[in-house]
């Protein structure tokens, strides 16, 4: 018999380090951890070849309780930290850990950059609406007039709509999930693998100590599917607990119709994960209470990476320039000499 | 055609001022690399506003850059100027008081227009009233006679008044007695694609030379010989050149890749330039979108196993300083490199300061201490910033280097290194299957932790900027652990005494006055020591490089002197942090005016002592 030496095959198991979970008993972070740890297995690299980055926040302390290399760094930086391991090392698969006020509010510049710059990594986005860790005051995206703690006479900005200002930062990979639809993280954790540049997860996560039920409309079982569109690519946005609900175009806005009268699935909105305008349209359905609130891919177009980009140039400057030659750059070309 | 004189000077200091667009930094640039081709020593001082075009002939818009070139070994720019070539009003106006008296005046005489003139501020023309009398004044139509030289090619008015530099730089050419060769071939290769442009330069580089030399204004002609330096191949170098030099240098003698992030700042903008210059050695280099994101990117590439950089000024430094305190608590090796200039705040961009030495001491929250090396020279920065590479990688530790923006800019003639000379940069990356990975488990001499990097297997572990348990780095909110940790830290930073050289001592080891720098001040203090002792004052100088931890025998030096004189561009940091630490009556020279000091700053505040 011939012994074949293989790569051991991952399981759920290997990406769970030694250290206790130290959430909130209740709070949506677990699930995702869960998920995470379940997918990861399956995307066939080692282990030692992925990162985990995070800022500050609940949602920050990730990085420890997956088995893998894991920086849980300042606030808001993550993206400036992930963006050097993975410039210095592009062979990593670079994942950041994020919350609604570590991305957004503190963070938001290297937010938007590294979105701009599509370096190959992932962004997950713990979106609760409040500050967690702080112990509740509100959040960018927390909704007009939220009372907490900071804003005992509720909160007077309006808040950040996080694929929106993906958009807008040029991202090539936006989608969202929310905590409790376990198989749908899985599918958009194994999207964000496959997709080259960076990708942004927004997922809608429970904060059951300071903002319990912020999304119990898109959890609850009994209403969710009516206030829920699964999005698929080359499908027609149909939705509602009795799939009699459809999305049309009236121009450029979107109406709900009624499959069950006047319309058939030939006249709705076909997804089109590639088409950047539509993707807008989408991503303004964040706070359009008459309208259900999108998941899954809203949009994804394949551009070059700045790694990618990187590399080439390096590759390029030695085609064009020779290896460098360190003693006759330090010599220079004016020299003189004394004896 | 008639002989002149030829007469032999020991050093000359001329300082070129004029508009910012004038070229004033290039006639400079020029001039210094011909005086090193013709082997003297030489220390530059570019100095010039922080607009880049301010209304042209303003006082705010006058760019000047002042050298000082020797047939002697020279640590300075120079105190006083013996020439000074003005090529406008507002230049005579900003740079007038700095030049002895008897000393010579080159004026461009088309430039002093009733406009220029009011917009300087002169009532009337200086250059014919008693305002330059106890000067010599050589007033010559620059403007009209390059007009003349270059009238057949045809070049709009504008380019060829911007020729006028070259004709001041060819007249001193004539003066010095130096080839115009070499300046001549520079042209050649600087405007490869515009032939016109050679052309009208060159005519005027050689106009100037030959004005020197035809006319009768200039009865004398002046010598400098070569200095006496030691034997060796030179090139010139300034501050912030060095310092990339001395990074690459590193990288590729440690055999790792250097990965460069920075944000625009002046002065430091330049390394991060001359870094994206080097894709051929592997060199990454990154602009991000803030300082912090510099910081940021930085300490995630030392995270993935390359040398670090970044490089900002005291603004920048202060928003990276919380970063900074990521890598001082992740024990990650990273370089950062400060070159101060004045402040607080926005402060005063293109002048010099070094009232950093606190900010980089002391800059972040909690106890948070790295090693800080400053050079003292130009050139220095090369070995400053190779040696701030081999600690780094060799403890495990952010290090700070504290430059200035006179260093970075000044120029001096650097003998090229021998590589094989330095010290080896000795690190090496953790490997798998040495049973279960410990990251905070320390080298016992060093105290150095582990380097284990992403991609390597069995060793995957998690980091970041919560209190780590000692030998296991989990997160620890013990007291015991924190109280040790704390200590830990400050005892790798205090072990690196080891790494110090004997401090060098200029002058006798005893004596009644031992003036203490670091720094770029250290021209000036040396040469003021330089020529007290020729007095035979009992004076000596020591510099120091290392600024955390200080010198392990300085303590006992400083012991060993009268009087302390700690001469600092600040109001006495490093002279609070000696008498903190030695309890030593060490007195200050402060000065903070965002220019370098002058020797006769320090031989008065010394003769005061004696």
């Amino acid at each position: 018999m011939t012994k074949v030496m293989e790569k051991p095959i991952l399981s759920r198991k290997d990406f769970i380090s030694d250290q206790d979970v130290r959430w909130c008993p209740g709070c949506g972070d677990y699930s995702i951890l869960s998920q995470t740890q379940k997918t990861f297995p399956s995307l066939g690299i080692p282990k030692e070849n992925i990162v985990f980055i995070s800022g500050i926040g609940c949602s920050s302390r990730f990085p420890y309780y997956m088995n893998t290399y894991g920086f849980h760094s300042i606030h808001g930086r993550a993206p400036t930290i992930a963006s050097g391991v993975k410039l210095a090392n592009p062979e990593l698969s670079v994942w950041v850990v994020t919350g609604d006020g570590d991305a957004l509010s503190i963070g938001g510049n290297h937010f938007i950059h590294v979105l701009r710059r599509n370096i190959d990594i992932n962004i997950i986005l713990f979106n609760n609406q409040i500050y967690g860790l702080t112990k509740g005051q509100y959040s960018p995206t927390s909704e007009l007039g939220k009372v907490t703690k900071s804003t005992p006479f509720g909160s007077l900005d309006r808040p950040f709509n996080p694929p929106a200002v993906a958009l807008g930062a040029q991202a090539t990979f936006v989608a969202r999930t929310v905590d409790k639809y376990t198989k749908h993280i899985q599918n958009m954790l194994h999207r964000q693998y496959d997709h080259k540049g960076t990708t942004f997860l927004e997922v809608y996560q429970n904060c059951n100590i300071f903002n319990d039920g912020a999304f119990k409309h898109l959890s609850d079982r009994e209403v969710r599917e009516d206030n829920v569109l699964i999005l698929e690519h080359g499908k027609p946005m149909i939705f509602g607990k009795e799939k009699n609900k459809g999305l049309r175009l009236d121009g450029l806005t979107l109406q709900v119709v009624s499959l069950e009268q006047d319309y058939s699935p030939d006249d709705l909105v076909v997804h089109d994960e590639n088409d950047r305008n539509l993707a807008g349209i989408l991503a303004n359905l964040t706070y359009a209470h008459e309208l259900p609130t999108p998941v899954g891919v809203l949009y994804q177009e394949e551009e070059p990476t700045y790694d990618d980009l990187l590399v080439q140039q390096i590759e390029q400057a030695k085609e064009k320039l020779g290896e460098g030659n360190l003693m006759k750059l330090i010599s220079g070309a004016d020299t003189w000499e004394v004896t | 055609m008639l002989t002149k004189d030829v007469k032999s000077l020991e050093s000359v200091v001329i300082r070129f001022a004029g508009d910012s667009g004038d070229g004033m930094q290039l006639m400079g640039d020029r001039f210094t690399s011909t005086a090193a081709l013709v082997g003297n020593d030489l220390v530059t001082f570019p100095d010039f506003p922080a607009e880049i075009r301010a209304p042209a002939g303003s006082l705010a818009g006058v760019s000047a850059f002042q050298i000082q070139f020797s047939s002697k070994d020279i640590f300075t720019p120079g105190d006083q100027v013996d020439v000074l070539v003005v090529m406008n009003p507002a230049a005579l106006k900003v740079h007038l008081a700095d030049l002895r008296p008897g000393g010579m005046i080159i004026a461009n005489d088309s430039s002093f227009t009733t406009k220029n003139l009011r917009m300087a501020g002169w009532e009337s023309n200086p250059l014919e009233d008693d305002t330059v009398a106890q000067f010599r004044l050589y007033n010559i139509e620059i403007s009209r006679l390059i007009a003349k030289a270059v009238e057949d090619i045809g070049l709009p008015a504008k380019t060829v008044a911007r020729t006028k530099n070259m004709f001041a730089l060819g007249l001193l050419y004539w003066m010095y007695g130096r080839p115009i060769e070499p300046t001549a071939k520079w042209l050649k290769e600087k405007f490869k694609s515009r032939p016109e442009l050679v052309e009208a330069n060159t005519r005027a580089l050689k106009a100037g030379y030959n004005f020197g030399d035809i006319t009768e204004i200039f009865a004398t002609s002046y010598q400098v010989d070569p200095a006496p330096l030691e034997p060796g191949t030179y090139r010139n170098i300034t501050g912030n050149y060095a310092l990339g030099l001395g990074l690459l240098t590193a990288s590729q003698k440690g055999d790792i890749p250097l990965f460069m992030a920075g944000y625009p700042i002046t002065p430091a903008s330049d390394i991060l330039h001359q870094l994206s210059y080097y894709k051929n050695f592997d060199v990454k280099s990154f602009q991000a979108e803030d300082e912090i994101a510099g910081i940021g990117a930085a300490v995630g590439a030392a995270f993935a196993g390359n040398l670090a950089v970044t490089a900002s000024s005291g603004p920048g430094i202060a928003l990276k300083g919380e970063a900074i305190g990521l890598a001082v608590i992740t024990e990650l090796p990273l370089i950062i490199l400060s070159i101060q200039r004045a402040g607080p705040s926005t402060g005063m961009p293109t002048k010099v300061e070094q009232a950093d030495l606190f900010q980089a001491m002391y800059g972040r929250n909690s106890e948070s201490p790295l090693p800080v090396l400053a050079p003292a020279t130009p050139g220095e920065c090369f070995y400053i910033a190779y040696e701030a590479c081999r600690i780094a990688l060799k403890y495990m530790t952010p290090v700070f280097v504290l430059s200035d923006s006179f260093l970075a800019s000044g120029a001096e003639p650097w003998q090229i290194p021998n590589l094989e000379e330095l010290t080896p940069i000795d690190f090496e990356y953790e490997k798998s299957g040495n049973g279960p990975f410990q990251p905070y488990a320390r080298d016992q001499k060093t105290l150095a932790r582990a380097w284990a990097i992403p991609g390597t297997p069995e060793l995957e572990h998690r980091i970041g900027g919560l209190e780590k348990e000692n030998i296991t780095g989990n997160v620890s909110y013990d007291a015991d652990n924190h109280d040790l940790m704390v200590r830990l830290r400050e005892q790798k930073v205090a072990g690196m005494v080891r790494e110090i050289s004997p401090t060098e001592i200029y002058g006798d080891t005893t004596g009644d006055v031992l003036v203490l720098g670091w720094g770029s001040t250290f021209g000036a203090i040396r040469t003021a020591v330089e020529s007290l002792r020729s007095e035979k004052l009992a004076v000596s100088h020591a510099h120091i490089r290392w600024m955390n931890p200080l010198p392990p025998d300085l303590g006992e030096i400083l012991l060993k002197y009268q009087k302390i004189l700690i001469p600092e561009m600040n109001l006495g940091q490093l002279s609070k942090l000696v008498r903190a630490e030695y309890l030593v009556d060490a007195e200050g020279l402060n000065i903070v005016r965002g220019r370098p000091f002058r020797e006769s700053h320090i031989t008065e505040k010394i003769r005061e002592f004696l």
